[in-house]
């Protein structure tokens, strides 16, 4: 046999570590690649961090940036909590934060840019509300402090509905309808493999829990400052609602992504980068 | 009408996709009740509703100009896709829609199968 010059792999690093959150162990998978300034990634309900492979090879910004992206626990490649078998998942506002922030501080993170994306886009919402100085600045990618369900969540997770086909089923419509077919697909495929009730669990904290118009006017983005872009056929964040939220708090950013939806990474990845990278040339100074 | 029939048993992909669907749905376009009668995923029959106990499974409605708008190559927001039209107020839904959500891409789908296929888009 002759020798090939090996695979050509990705710049992509991932590996397993144990992370402690409110007392119990989770078996969480993260991925990075880059080096520079670091730039936590969070991915959307129902969902993991394969949504943010493109962001993790993209070389321009990798040059700058160190890129990490985990699946929450219940998520892609990280475990439940031993003894799940036993409850129901349903995040929570509270939840979210101790996890984000128990991430952080287990990489011993040095102010890092926080980016999510639907509950991730809201979840940076509120930690630039609560710990506004332990972050270089947030970016909310279709996240709102304020939204309105628009289908009964129930129908996510019984026994006669397939609930990975449904979750994609619900989704598909929050994507641009000319993002490439490829992309699109793969952003579905993601959310038919989600574990049972994930999404519906997720959905608690986007939907239920997660509202803070009332105080998302107290964010000071002089200490944080905040991005909110907001894709055009997203018909759950959508621009009015981002809108919405840009107006109440003083000083964020908002830019509307025109041909784009609720999964602007994943869905049409070179379209987003042209609004991302400017974005974080100006955070990066 | 015609051209829904012949476009969506012209898609085989679609037809793979609902080869579990068989049953009559509604479909309400404009002032005009369409009864769809579905045979392992491909349109066997399409007709007008003549009475008025001719319900279907469930109904799905919406304004004819609703539905032109989706069927365009490129369809504005909120008329993309059918529970962005319910989401928005643009259609309505009713019945026993437990066969929808059992296969709502192929549905969602097949209501967009008159749209032209992506090849086809300007």
């Amino acid at each position: 046999m002759s020798k090939t010059a090996g695979p050509d792999y990705e710049a992509i690093t991932g590996r397993y570590f144990n992370l402690q959150i409110a007392g119990a162990d989770h078996r969480i998978y993260v991925e990075e690649a880059g080096q520079g300034i670091p730039l936590v990634c969070l991915h959307t309900a129902g969902a993991d961090a394969r949504q943010f492979r493109h962001i993790l090879c993209d070389e321009e910004l990798t040059a700058n940036y160190r890129v990490i992206a985990f699946d929450a626990p219940w998520h892609g490649k990280s475990n439940p909590p031993p003894g799940w078998q036993d409850d129901d998942y349903q995040l929570t506002t509270v939840g979210y934060k101790d996890l984000v922030q128990a991430f952080c501080a287990a990489l011993d993170l040095d102010r890092p840019v926080l980016m999510g994306c639907s509950m991730g886009g809201r979840i940076v919402l509120h930690l630039a509300l609560s710990t506004p100085d332990d972050y270089r600045a947030v970016i909310a990618l279709e996240g709102a402090d304020r939204l309105q369900p628009y289908y009964d969540t129930s129908w996510l997770n019984r026994p006669d509905v397939h609930g990975g086909m449904v979750s994609a089923g619900f989704v598909s419509g929050q994507i641009a309808p000319q993002s490439p077919a490829e992309y699109r697909f793969e952003t579905l495929w993601g959310y038919m493999q989600s574990g049972p009730g994930i999404f519906q669990g997720d959905l608690h904290f986007y939907w239920q829990d997660g509202d803070f118009d009332d105080r998302s006017g107290d964010i000071d983005t002089a200490r944080c400052p905040v991005y909110l872009l907001s894709g055009e056929y997203d018909n759950s964040c959508t621009p009015e609602r981002a809108q919405a939220t840009a107006e109440r708090i003083k000083g964020s950013k908002l830019t509307v992504m025109t041909g784009l939806g609720h999964f602007p990474m994943s869905e049409n990845p070179a379209l987003f980068r042209q609004h991302l990278l400017p974005l974080l040339q100006e955070i990066a100074g | 009408m015609d051209g829904f029939q012949a476009a969506a048993n012209g898609d085989l992909s679609l037809i793979r996709r609902g080869r579990w669907v068989s049953l009559e749905f509604l479909w309400g376009i404009g002032e005009s009740d369409y009864l769809i009668l579905l045979r392992e995923g491909r349109v066997a029959e399409v007709r007008l509703r003549t009475l008025p106990i001719e319900t279907g499974m469930f109904s799905i409605r919406a304004a004819q100009e609703v539905w032109i708008e989706h069927w365009r190559p490129l369809p504005k927001r909120d008329y993309h896709d059918l529970f962005s039209m319910l989401s928005a107020g643009l259609a309505s839904l009713d019945g026993e829609i437990t066969p929808l959500m059992q296969n709502l891409l192929y549905f969602k789908d097949l209501l967009a199968a008159p749209r032209p296929p992506p090849a086809a888009q300007s």
